[in-house]
């Protein structure tokens, strides 16, 4: 368990003259289920777009399994081996389910325009893999039955579940899930939960961004909180429940929220 | 299991039909007059320009004012490279590929540095890459180069470029046209073989690329590019390669267009005609392969059709006098016709449905 | 080449892109709110420029000076216009402000069609000649001839463009059409009658469009159907440039248009007039994607 998937050493990044990320620094442990929490706007989901590439950092570092992890366009991240899913739900909508799913193969996958045209057995081998792999990973989330019909017309717990079987879909060593559980019910979200266990367990990393207490304090093994673009507290989720400085951001704070 | 059996038996039912129709149909128009194979074969060919463009507009979700410029370099390719003009007679096969292979080209140096720009700047460079090729067109029939003062002759300008050389395979020219068996086929209706040869070709070439990896990429980037970039989809590349597999097929059409014309001019690709073929992709049903057949047959067949309803002699007889120019009775209805289906139908007349065939690949592999 | 073709070329430049600039004012202000390329504008300019010369002959063949005449037939190209930009906006772009986005674009281009053709009935095919009422006649001013007529062109593009800045920058209205091109949906919460306010945005654009057709056709002294369809493109073109949806974004590239143009005319025959405008553009647009003056637009996760 000790050895680290992902490093971040000082990690700053500015808006103009906004501080977003100052110096924050993590190590998040192989197949561990990894909590970043915060207040709004306490940098969260700047620190995820940093460290999935959407914006490049204005100082500090990442290594990522073991090695560092320079990226220079989001493209080249899912390569890598991090996937992410996105806080407000960004599925392709005029595409059915299971094509949604294997949008994720892509990466791993080689057919160019030729092969597309002519199909050749290599690329048929290639596609009814992919096929059979999506389609796998829907029956994990709980979509099977639903692969045919486009993803705008699935309910909003089914459109996350989706996002994270089309991130699991690019072979991910660290599956970074943005408030997965916004917008979710009480039986939703135990699903989800659920399910995080599962990804966790299956050997994969999970880096969980939540507002939802209940759900972070209790499925992540190790939790980071940042404030105001710090990180003030770094422990297990007895350790942190405990910390007077997460206490007072999130008490004290008027921008707080508890639950 | 027995309503499946007979799905698919009626599904090869009505393909035998629709093939047997296609077959007959040049035979039908001919009985009416030539030009009515004519109209067949340009129908044909705003299929092939429509279904190109609908990989650019309609499945990778890129807005191309201009794409009527590609049509135009096939075109041009053919027309000066057998013709009467520089005197030069390649054959087709030589010619047809070089066109398409020219387009494409000129599809990605345009697309290169564009295709960063946000939807709405592209629609506009696009549209004024367009204008550009036309421009040229008309007035590369007197230019010198810098320090001569011989005087170039590229595309006779305006009058345009005749005497064109036809399709002919093995020294057979297809205007020339063929009796089989006592019953005589003429050049048109032999060019509307062919070209509903290639249209076949071009709507599985089509339908195989939307129903793979790069298809599906396309799609995604459509959707959503950040959720796209964020599974790994090098957008650039991929923008490109729509881009050019659009304009390949646009330069492929406009090699034919010229070859069955046997006359080309800058008049034919104006902007008008890049809209009208994004409209027979909107209309029909954006990224649908059926819809946008559709609607490449209804907007050009329908002005047709129209212009012998609105005909002077119809107006007279029923109403005494001729009350509109049957051109611009033919537009209104046309434009009207236009904002009517956006208003009551904005995803097209036919659309691609929302819950798609469970099998998706089916057959891959098995 | 002197310094003096120079000049001219500019002044020439400065009194064209004038009217491309008004014309880009009414392609960005819609954009700006309403993300659509209102190809149909181009259409109202020719509108505006053929009513304002049937009124202004009908007017002179009753008697009336023909400078009031003028003035008279410009209010009611504006009027029309602006009843015209209203209505294409009601009838066929707000039941589908909620449609793909191709949606609109394709019946603002049915709207383009269906404009002209309706301008064939109502006026006819006819290049009709528009009445030489303020004069044409030069005027040397040191190397550089202008006419009286260029320069009220020029005045009354500065007087309008000042005037909708002053409209949009310190009324109740413009603040209103500022926040609902910023955000639609806070602008509505905050009370802000979104359907008025973009009705509003129409009627100013096609007005301001009206007065460049009349421009336009004073200038060359003619008037057809045919006639926006051009400089729409031109105008649309100078919006881009500038950066679509900034009221500066369309002045500037308007009168960058204009100056490129017919300074390029100096040094490149005037066949490829035309093209010059796009190949700035695409120059422009690599090295500035967002325009000139526009705002760049942040990708947000």
């Amino acid at each position: 368990m000790s050895k680290m998937i992902f490093t971040a050493d000082g990690v700053t990044k500015k808006f103009g003259g906004v501080t977003a990320l100052d110096s924050v620094s993590m190590k998040i442990p192989k197949d561990s289920i990894f909590g970043l929490i915060g207040p709004n706007g306490a940098g969260k989901t700047t620190f995820f777009n940093t460290l999935t590439g959407l914006y490049q950092v204005d100082g500090g570092n990442f290594t990522f399994d073991d090695k560092p992890l320079n990226v220079k366009a989001p493209h080249e991240v899912a390569e890598v081996g991090i996937a992410r899913t996105f806080q407000n739900i960004r599925l392709f909508g005029e595409m059915s389910v299971l094509e949604n799913v294997m949008v994720g193969r892509h990466v791993r996958t080689k057919a160019g325009a030729f092969g597309a045209i002519f199909r050749p057995p290599s690329v048929r081998r290639e596609e009814a893999e992919t096929e059979a792999r999506s389609r796998e990973l829907l029956a994990y989330v709980g979509l099977e039955r639903r692969a045919g019909e486009k993803s705008r017309t699935l309910a909003y717990g089914e459109q996350r579940r989706l996002e994270i079987a089309r991130a699991l879909a690019t072979d991910p060593k660290l599956i970074a899930l943005d408030e997965p559980a916004a917008g979710m019910n009480a039986t939703e979200t135990v699903e989800l939960r659920k399910l995080i266990e599962r990804i966790a367990k299956d050997g994969k990393t999970v880096l969980l961004i939540e507002h939802d207490m209940r759900l972070v304090m209790n499925v992540c093994h190790h939790i980071v909180v940042l404030d105001y673009g710090k990180k003030i507290a770094d422990g297990t989720p007895a350790h942190i429940q405990k910390d007077a400085a997460v206490i007072k951001a999130y008490l004290g704070g008027a921008h707080g929220e508890t639950k | 299991m027995n309503t499946l059996l007979q799905n698919k038996r009626n599904q090869i039912i009505a393909i035998i039909a629709l093939g047997i129709f296609l077959l007959i149909l040049p035979f039908l128009a001919g009985m009416i007059g030539q030009a009515w194979v004519r109209i067949l074969n340009i129908t044909l060919l705003y299929v092939m320009l429509a279904l190109g463009l609908n990989v650019v507009v309609g499945v990778a979700g890129l807005l191309d004012l201009g794409y009527v410029a590609f049509y135009a370099v096939g075109a041009y390719t053919w027309s000066l490279l057998a013709s009467q003009h520089f005197n030069l007679h390649y054959p087709f096969w030589v010619l047809l590929p070089l066109g398409a292979f020219l387009a494409a080209l000129a599809g990605l140096m345009l697309g290169a540095p564009v295709l960063k720009l946000r939807g709405d700047y592209l629609a506009i460079v696009t549209l004024g890459f367009g204008e550009i090729i036309r421009i040229l067109m008309n007035n590369l029939d007197k230019f010198s180069l810098p320090g001569s003062d011989t005087v170039y002759n590229l595309t006779n300008g305006p009058r345009g470029i005749t005497g064109i050389d036809g399709l002919s395979f093995f020294g057979f020219k297809l205007r020339q046209g063929l009796e089989i068996f006592g019953l005589p086929i003429t050049g048109l209706q032999l060019y509307y073989f062919v070209f509903l040869t290639i249209t076949i070709f071009s709507v599985w070439m089509v339908y195989n690329l939307q129903h793979s990896r790069l298809g599906r990429a396309w799609q995604a980037l459509r959707e959503d590019e950040i959720a796209a970039k964020a599974m790994g989809i090098n957008v650039r590349n991929v923008k490109l390669a729509a881009f050019a597999f659009g304009a390949l097929t646009g330069g492929l059409a406009g090699g034919l267009f010229a070859a069955m014309q046997g006359f080309v001019s800058p008049e034919s690709f104006g902007l008008l005609e890049s809209v009208m073929i994004l409209a027979m992709v909107v209309l029909g049903g954006m990224g649908h392969i059926p819809g946008v057949i559709l609607g490449a047959v209804l907007l050009a067949a329908m002005p047709e059709v129209i212009r012998y309803v609105a005909d002077e002699r119809v107006q007279e007889s029923v109403f005494g006098h001729v009350l509109i120019a049957p051109e611009v009775l033919r537009n209104l209805i046309f434009s009207l016709a236009m904002i009517l289906i956006m208003l009551y139908m904005p995803r097209g007349l036919w659309p691609s449905p929302d819950r798609k065939a469970e099998a998706l690949n089916s057959g891959a592999g098995k | 080449m002197s310094i003096d073709v120079l000049l001219q070329q500019i002044v020439n430049g400065l009194v064209v892109g004038s009217v491309y600039a008004l014309v880009a004012l009414g392609y960005t202000m819609v954009y700006g709110i309403l993300q659509l390329i209102n190809f149909a504008h181009g259409e109202i300019v020719m509108i505006g420029a053929l009513s304002a010369l049937f009124v202004t002959n009908a007017l002179i063949a009753v008697g009336v000076p023909p400078a009031l005449a003028l003035v008279v037939a410009i209010l009611a190209a504006m009027i029309i216009c602006a009843i015209v930009g209203v209505s294409i906006e009601r009838i066929a772009y707000r039941p589908l402000r909620n449609a793909p986005r191709l949606a609109p674009l394709i019946t603002a281009i049915g709207v383009s069609i269906f404009l002209q053709q309706v301008a064939i009935l109502v006026f006819g095919r006819n290049y009709f000649t528009f009445p030489e009422i303020i004069s044409k006649a030069p005027i040397q001013i040191g190397a550089i001839t202008v006419t009286m007529n260029e320069i009220v062109i020029l005045i009354t593009s500065v007087a309008l463009m000042t005037g909708l800045l002053w409209l949009v920058n310190n009324t109740k209205i413009g603040t209103a059409m500022r926040a609902t091109a910023e955000n639609q949906k806070v602008a509505g919460l905050m009370g802000i009658d979104i359907n008025k306010i973009i009705a509003i945005t129409f009627a100013i654009g096609s007005g301001l469009g009206a007065v460049a057709g009349v421009m336009v056709a004073s200038n060359y002294g003619q008037a057809h159907y045919y006639m926006g369809f051009m400089l729409g493109l031109k105008a649309f073109t100078a919006a881009v440039m500038g950066g679509i949806g900034n009221l500066w974004g369309a002045m500037v590239g308007g009168l960058i248009l204009g100056l490129v143009e017919n300074v390029g005319l100096i040094f490149v025959r005037g066949d490829y007039k035309d093209i010059f405008a796009f190949v700035v553009l695409v120059a422009v647009l690599i090295f500035r994607p967002q325009g000139l003056i526009g705002e760049k637009v942040a990708e947000r996760a």
